[in-house]
């Protein structure tokens, strides 16, 4: 990992920048379904700025189509249709004048299965340059650097950029898709599930990383597994059969939580 | 009794000594095994015994005039066919200017763009349809458009008609190509917030480009040795091409002409022109595939 002069980031309240937006993503009134089928029923809920919010739930909870609605990946989907509204900084994503290529471009997404494109460590990392029109070799090799440094990454293959990413590890492939979701500086990291291929030691790395990260994005995380939400989360939320049940600050969810089916969910009595 | 017990030797139960259902077990293996790597070695019998006589027949003809000079007329000997061998080049080629784009391009809409729709499926039924389509079909329907419209035998209307015979092959096979290209890649690809048109020429077609190319080649090896097609539209010509607009000599057509006449020379030479026809065909498949293959 990275080494740092800082401490090492804790998930206390105290440690919270005072000029963050509470609600830098705000989530009012929201609906959404799959043909007639209603996969999240009125969802409210505000996502702080650079803090790391983890969304829970057992399968099919609704809690994986919530994020994907963050940067409207759920359109490519044919059949869907949403009522209310999801805000970032205050402006409504789902807007007539908002195009969904500039969306996705300001927002990174870390899919479940780490996806590197069958080409080498480099192009990977400066994709969404490219597709922006960015070719100029500087600005190109300044990226490839910070966003692998920020994905921990760069020690690692500071030496075979120009190789396939596909002979690494599975690790070091989700950590360069990381790379590849900041390098066009994202205000928003999506993470769907992004350690849920990887082994124990790679998850640690990721976990590591998302902490190390929330100083400078915001994080929407989808995880199944409770102790990383507890381990790399501020706020925690969880969903059941697509209504958000309970939504507070991680520590309070796991330790006191107010409702019962939270309750059972956390100590394993379902789900 | 267990029924199961009985037909079943179990490894605990049994003594582990060789008896008469262990023994009738391994036969059979043995039969099977031997059937399948017997009718193995039988499906390459075609292909190397071509090889041979190909060989055996054609290679005394073989020189550089068969690539430089003109059919010999009917019953005089010497002369080269290197007319055919530039005619059935250029039509190929003609073929491939029209069938790859309108093949590739089809593909990519109806798999990329609007996979579901009922142009998409119609086109897909048609592809289908089309490849079943004997090749003397293809030979008339490119007569009917081009010869009678243009009241000319030639080199367009025999390049339109070998075209209609590879569109379906290059369609399908570039539909597959496109299907095996992973849909995390276009997902990652849209993530990034790019658009239809980048996710498939930065991501989607890069990745499908090898199976496609191969999906090209085999229409070409295909369209390189159809003869009825031709007949009908580019039909002959002793004469070295002016133009794209005259009746055109090929190969297969010559090797076609030339074997059904009286003459010995002319006949080896009909021997001659199928090796060079195979051997064209062969080196392309195998170039394209290492070319193709190295790139993955």
């Amino acid at each position: 990992m990275q080494t740092s002069n800082e401490a090492p980031a804790k998930n206390t309240a105290e440690d919270r920048n005072p000029v963050d937006r509470p609600d830098f993503i705000s989530v009012k009134d929201f609906n959404f379904f799959y043909g007639k089928k209603q996969a999240l029923h009125e969802i409210n809920m505000d996502i702080p700025e650079r803090q790391v919010t983890a969304l829970i739930g057992p399968s099919g909870c609704g809690k994986s189509t919530l994020l994907r609605n963050f940067n409207r990946m759920n359109e490519l989907i044919d059949g869907v249709h949403h009522t209310g509204d999801i805000r970032i900084l205050g402006k409504s994503i789902f807007d007539k004048g908002v195009e969904v290529i500039s969306l996705r471009r300001s927002i990174g997404m870390v899919f479940q299965k780490s996806n590197p494109f069958p080409k080498s460590i480099y192009e990977n990392v400066v994709f969404a340059l490219r597709i922006s029109g960015i070719s100029k070799k500087s600005d190109l090799d300044e990226c490839v650097e910070r966003s692998l440094r920020g994905a921990a990454l760069w020690n690692e293959v500071k030496d075979r950029l120009h190789e396939s990413a596909l002979g690494l590890s599975g690790g070091q492939m989700q950590r360069l898709c990381i790379a590849r979701a900041i390098a066009n500086r994202p205000k928003v990291l999506l993470m769907d599930e992004p350690c849920s291929a990887l082994d124990p030691i790679a998850t640690v790395k990721v976990e590591e990383l998302i902490r190390e990260l929330k100083r400078q994005f915001t994080i929407v995380i989808v995880t199944h597994n409770m102790q990383q939400a507890t381990r790399c989360s501020d706020n925690t939320a969880f969903f059941y059969l697509g209504k958000l049940v309970e939504y507070a600050d991680t520590q309070k969810i796991f330790s006191n939580p107010s409702e019962k089916q939270t309750e059972d969910y956390i100590t394993g009595r379902f789900g | 009794m267990d029924p199961i017990a009985s037909h079943s030797l179990d490894f605990f139960d049994s003594d582990l000594s060789v008896n008469s259902k262990t023994v009738a077990r391994s036969l059979t293996n043995r039969i099977l095994s031997g059937i399948c790597i017997t009718l193995s070695l039988l499906t390459m019998v075609p292909l190397i015994s071509i090889i041979f006589l190909l060989l055996e027949k054609g290679l005394p003809l073989l020189g550089v005039a068969i690539f430089t000079e003109l059919p010999p007329a009917a019953g005089m000997t010497g002369g080269g066919f290197g007319n055919a061998i530039i005619g059935t080049l250029v039509m190929v080629g003609i073929g491939l200017a029209v069938s790859a784009p309108a093949g590739i391009l089809s593909a990519i809409y109806i798999n990329e763009y609007a996979p579901t729709s009922r142009l998409s499926q119609s086109v897909r039924l048609v592809a289908k349809l089309l490849t079943g389509i004997p090749s003397i079909i293809c030979g008339v329907f490119a007569f009917a458009v081009v010869v009678m419209t243009t009241g000319s035998f030639s080199a367009y209307a025999g390049g339109m008609a070998l075209a209609v015979l590879m569109l379906p092959t290059i369609l399908l096979t570039a539909e597959q190509a496109l299907l095996g290209v992973q849909s995390a890649y276009r997902e990652a690809a849209y993530g990034l917030g790019a658009t239809r048109f980048q996710t498939i020429a930065r991501v989607v077609l890069p990745d499908a480009f090898p199976a496609i190319m191969t999906g090209v080649m085999l229409a070409v090896a295909r369209a390189a040795g159809e003869t009825a097609p031709l007949i009908f539209t580019a039909l002959f010509s002793q004469f070295w091409a002016k133009s794209l607009n005259e009746p055109t000599a090929s190969l297969s057509v010559l090797i076609y002409n030339f074997s059904t006449v009286p003459f010995p020379h002319q006949i080896a030479m009909a021997w001659t022109a199928s090796l060079v026809l195979v051997a064209f065909v062969t080196l392309a498949n195998i170039a394209a595939q290492t070319i193709f293959s190295r790139k993955n």
